[in-house]
C-alpha cells in the first residue's frame, strides 16, 4: 500500500468510528470528549481545556424512537441526531456544545435525551455590527466558563490563543487540500476526499493537519493526469450517506470544491489574529458568509458559488438539499435563478439520512451526467 | 374624515384595517416610503418616520382566510420554494412575485387579479425582527435581494437562560441605533426622537388595551371567545403604533365588559368546557375549527399567541423596548415557555388543551411533546395535538381535528365529572 493510500484507509476509518476516536484519545491522554452540535461552535475552548471535540452529525439510520418526539417535518439530521439520543451513544460525552442557528436547533437544544449537560450559545444575526461581536464574546465566555466548571479545568487566553493557532493551521492545509483533492480527482474520489475532511471531527486537530500535511505532500509529488469526467461543486449541509458520494463517482463525476456546512464553509476563513481569544472567535462568525444559518441580506452566497464554479472550472453545482432544512431551502430559490441567469448548471438532489434506497438519486444524476 | 364615534369594536376593526391598506397605497402613489414589516419587529421606529406600513404575515393570513392562498403558493413552487417551507412566507413571496411581475410588465397577473386580499403596493425597503422565528430572517433577505430594496434586521438571540441578560439588552438597544441610522438614510431625513417618544407612548396605551381584553376571558363564563383575538390580532399586527389599535381595543373592552355587566357571554347558551389553543390559527379552516369546538359547548379561553404582542416597555428606555421585543415565550427556553403557558392555562380557567402541530412552524412545534408532558404533569389537564397549517389549506384535515377534539372532550367531561364526584 502506498503512503497516501494509507493515510487515507487511516482517516477513513477514523471517520467511520467515531466510538474508536474516543476511547484511543482517552487512552492516549486520560481525558474524555465533548459533544460539539451543527453548527459553527467554536470547538477551539473544548480542544484548549485538553478533552477531544467530536461532531455530532448524525448517522444513516432509519428513525423510530425519535418519531415520539419530532413530528417528521423536521430536517432529516436532527431525527438521526434525537434517534441516537435516544439509543444513548452519546452519553459518554462530558458535554454537549449546542449552538441554535435555526429554529429546529433552539428547539431541539430544549429537549437532549441523553444524560451529557447540554451548553446551548446563540450566534447573533445581524452580524456585521461591533455589538454583535461583543455578544457573541460573552456568550462564549458563559460556554468556557460552563465547561471549566463541567471539566474542572482552567481555560485560559494563552491556551485558546494556542488552539486557535492549531485550527487555523488546519484550516489552511484543509483548503489546500481542497484545491489539490480538484487536481487529482483519480486518487481522490468523491468519497475519499469526505473522509478525509470528516475525520477533523474525531482527531485532536493537530494529529489531523499532520496527516493531512503528508497526504498534501504525497499528492503534490505525482503528475496531474487528465481528466475525462465532469467536475462538479457541492453546497448544502451535507453529502452524505456514503452512497450519494459514490453514485457520483460511478458516473464519473469529480468534486472539485465544494460549500458544505460540514466541510469547507468550516475552514473557508480563519479566525482573525488579535490579543483576546474570545473575541477573535466571535470575529470570525462576523467575516463569515455565503451560509443559509448566517444572516446576511445581501445573499452573497450566490455570488461566491459563481466565484466557486468559477476558480475550480467546475461544469456544475450539486445542491444536496438536506430534508427538511428550511434555512437551506429559503436560500435555493435565489441561488437557483442566479445560477440561471449566468448559465451554470445545478442539479438538485435531496438529503435523507433515513433513505437506504437511492434510485432516484441515482437516476437524477445520470440524466444530468448525459445532459453535461 | 370618517366619523368612527358611533362605530362598534367590529366595525372599527374593519374600517381601521382597509383604511391601513389604503394608506400604504396612497402613500405609494404620492411617492412616498412603504416599508413591509414582521409582523412582531418593532414598529415604532418607522412610525416615528411617518413610513407607510405593511405587515405580510397578516396579508397572508387574510389571503389564506378568504381561500385564495392556494393561487399564490403555487407561484411559489415554481420559483422554487420548497412545500415544506412557512406558508406565510410562501403566500407572501409568490405575492410578491406577481406584483414584481406587474411593475415590470405593467400587466396585471390574472392571480394578482382575482386574489381576495387588500391589494398592497410593493415595498422600497423591509424590517424584520427573529422574535417569533428565524424563519423571518430568510424570508425578508429574500424579499430584500429580489426586489433590490434594503433591510433593516433586529435580531433578539434566542434567550436559552432566563432570566434576560443585559448583554444581551444592550446588543438589541445598539441595533435599535444602527435602525435609526439606516432609516435616516433610507428616508433622507432626521429621526425625529420627540415623535418616536410619543409613538413608543401610543404603543404602550395600545397594548393596554390589548391586555385588557385577553384579561377578560379569566371570568367564568367569558364574555370573549379566544378566537375573536384571533381576528382583532390584525390590528395588534398592523397598528399598535397608532391610535387605531387604541381606539378599536378599547371599543371592544367596553363592549365585553358592558356585556359582563348584563350576562351576555361570548357562547350562546351553556359554555361546558374552556380549552387553550396553542399555536397560531389555521386560517383557512378558521370557521371549521371554531364550529367544531362550539358544537362540542366548548369555548377558547386561553391562548399565548395573542401575548406575542404584549411589548409593554418604559417609553424613552432602549433597554426596555429591547427585553420587551426579546423575550416573547417562543424564544426563549423551555422552562420559560411552559411557565408562560401554564399561566395562560390557568388565567383562562381552562380544562384541557390543544396542540397545533404547524406544519409550518417548526418553532411552535417541536417543543409541544415537552411542553404538553410538563404540563399535564403540573395541572393534570387532558391535552390532544392535530396536524395542521397556517395558511396552506392542504395541510389540515378536517376529520382528524374533529376526531381529536371529541377525545379531548370525552377527556374534560371525565375530568369535569371526577372533580365533582369528589
Amino acid at each position: 500500500m502506498s503512503r497516501i493510500e494509507t493515510i487515507i484507509s487511516e482517516l477513513s476509518s477514523i471517520s467511520n468510528n467515531p466510538r474508536k476516536a474516543m476511547e484511543d484519545y482517552k487512552k492516549e491522554t486520560g481525558k474524555g470528549s465533548v459533544g460539539v452540535m451543527p453548527y459553527y461552535a467554536p470547538e477551539e475552548i473544548i480542544h484548549a481545556a485538553g478533552f477531544l471535540p467530536v461532531g455530532i452529525w448524525g448517522g444513516q439510520k432509519s428513525i423510530s424512537k425519535a418519531r415520539a418526539y419530532l413530528p417528521p417535518f423536521a430536517c432529516s439530521i436532527m431525527q438521526s441526531v434525537m434517534e441516537m439520543q435516544l439509543e444513548g451513544v452519546y452519553d459518554d460525552l462530558e458535554a454537549v456544545l449546542f449552538p441554535v442557528p435555526c429554529d429546529t436547533l433552539k428547539c431541539l437544544s430544549q429537549k437532549w435525551k441523553g444524560t451529557s449537560p447540554v451548553i446551548v450559545f446563540t450566534h447573533p444575526q445581524n452580524r456585521k455590527l461591533e455589538a454583535a461581536n461583543k455578544f457573541l464574546a460573552e456568550e462564549y465566555r458563559l460556554v468556557r466558563e460552563k465547561l471549566e466548571t463541567i471539566l474542572n479545568v482552567k481555560i485560559t487566553d494563552e491556551a485558546l490563543n494556542q488552539s486557535i493557532e492549531t485550527y487555523n493551521e488546519n484550516r489552511k492545509v484543509m483548503r489546500e487540500f481542497t484545491d489539490l483533492a480538484a487536481n487529482y480527482p483519480q486518487i481522490i474520489d468523491p468519497k475519499k476526499r469526505h473522509a478525509i475532511i470528516k475525520a477533523r471531527f474525531f482527531m485532536e486537530k493537530s494529529k489531523h493537519t499532520a496527516m493531512v500535511k503528508e497526504l498534501n505532500s504525497e499528492l503534490k509529488s505525482l503528475p496531474v493526469e487528465a481528466f475525462t469526467g465532469k467536475k462538479v461543486v457541492l453546497t448544502g449541509i451535507m453529502a452524505e450517506p456514503n452512497e450519494v458520494l459514490d453514485i457520483l463517482k460511478d458516473n464519473g463525476f469529480a468534486v472539485v470544491a465544494d460549500d458544505l456546512a460540514q466541510e469547507s464553509r468550516l475552514f473557508r476563513n480563519d479566525v482573525p489574529s488579535g490579543t483576546d481569544p474570545l473575541y477573535r472567535l466571535a470575529k470570525w462568525w462576523q467575516e463569515f458568509d455565503g451560509c443559509s444559518l448566517a444572516t446576511d441580506a445581501k445573499k452573497s452566497r450566490g455570488p461566491m458559488m459563481m466565484d466557486m464554479v468559477k476558480g475550480s472550472k467546475a461544469d456544475a453545482v450539486v445542491v444536496c438539499m438536506m430534508k427538511f432544512c428550511d434555512p437551506e431551502e429559503f436560500d435555493y430559490p435565489i441561488y437557483y435563478r442566479q445560477f440561471e441567469e449566468a448559465g451554470i448548471k445545478s442539479l438538485f438532489i435531496e438529503i435523507d439520512l433515513e433513505t437506504t434506497s437511492f434510485e432516484q438519486t441515482k437516476t437524477r444524476v445520470q440524466s444530468f451526467s448525459e445532459m453535461l | 374624515m370618517t366619523d368612527t364615534t358611533a362605530m362598534s369594536a367590529k366595525e372599527l376593526l374593519g374600517f381601521y384595517q382597509e383604511e391601513l391598506y389604503e394608506e400604504a397605497r396612497q402613500a405609494k402613489k404620492e411617492g412616498k416610503l412603504v416599508c413591509w414589516s414582521a409582523s412582531v419587529a418593532p414598529s415604532e421606529f418607522c412610525v416615528a418616520m411617518d413610513v407607510a406600513m405593511i405587515y405580510p404575515e397578516t396579508h397572508a393570513a387574510g389571503i389564506g382566510a378568504r381561500k385564495g392562498a392556494l393561487d399564490v403558493l403555487e407561484v411559489a413552487d415554481e420559483k422554487g420554494y420548497n412545500v415544506d417551507t412557512c406558508s406565510y412566507a410562501r403566500v407572501n413571496l409568490g405575492y410578491m412575485e406577481l406584483l414584481k411581475q406587474e411593475a415590470l410588465t405593467g400587466i396585471t397577473p390574472e392571480k394578482l387579479e382575482k386574489s381576495p386580499a387588500a391589494r398592497i403596493p410593493l415595498p422600497d425597503f423591509v424590517i424584520t425582527c427573529n422574535n417569533i422565528c428565524n424563519t423571518l430572517l430568510k424570508w425578508y433577505e429574500n424579499l430584500a435581494v429580489e426586489l433590490n430594496i434594503p433591510c433593516i434586521i433586529i435580531d433578539v438571540p434566542f434567550n436559552h437562560t432566563m432570566p434576560i441578560p443585559q448583554y444581551a439588552k444592550d446588543y438589541i438597544a445598539e441595533q435599535f441605533k444602527e435602525a435609526i441610522t439606516q432609516l435616516e438614510e433610507i428616508c433622507g431625513k432626521k429621526f425625529d426622537y420627540d415623535k418616536f417618544l410619543k409613538v413608543q407612548e401610543q404603543t404602550q396605551r395600545s397594548v393596554a388595551q390589548w391586555n385588557r381584553i385577553a384579561a377578560l376571558s379569566s371570568h367564568k363564563p367569558s364574555p370573549l371567545n379566544g378566537f375573536d383575538l384571533f381576528n382583532y390580532m390584525a390590528l395588534i399586527v398592523c397598528a399598535r403604533s397608532k391610535d387605531y389599535a387604541e381606539i378599536t381595543f378599547k371599543k371592544f373592552a367596553d363592549e365585553l365588559e358592558e356585556n359582563l355587566n348584563k350576562g351576555i357571554f361570548a357562547f350562546k347558551g351553556n359554555e361546558q368546557k374552556r380549552v387553550t389553543w396553542e399555536g397560531i390559527a389555521v386560517w383557512p379552516h378558521l370557521g371549521h375549527t371554531f364550529k367544531g369546538l362550539k358544537n362540542l359547548g366548548n369555548i377558547m379561553t386561553g391562548s399565548a399567541y395573542p401575548g406575542l404582542w404584549n411589548v409593554s416597555y418604559t417609553p424613552g428606555d432602549m433597554s426596555s423596548m429591547a427585553e420587551a421585543y426579546t423575550r416573547i415565550y417562543i424564544n426563549t427556553c423551555l422552562d420559560n415557555k411552559v411557565k408562560v403557558l401554564s399561566d395562560v392555562i390557568s388565567g383562562g380557567k381552562c380544562d384541557g388543551v390543544i396542540y397545533h402541530q404547524n406544519r409550518s412552524c417548526k418553532l411552535m412545534s417541536f417543543l409541544n411533546v415537552e411542553t404538553a408532558d410538563i404540563l399535564q404533569k403540573e395541572n393534570g389537564l387532558p391535552y390532544v395535538s392535530f396536524d395542521g397549517d397556517q395558511t396552506d389549506p392542504r395541510n389540515f384535515s378536517p376529520a382528524q381535528f374533529d376526531t381529536r377534539i371529541q377525545a379531548l372532550d370525552e377527556m374534560m367531561k371525565q375530568n369535569k365529572e371526577g372533580v365533582s364526584n369528589e
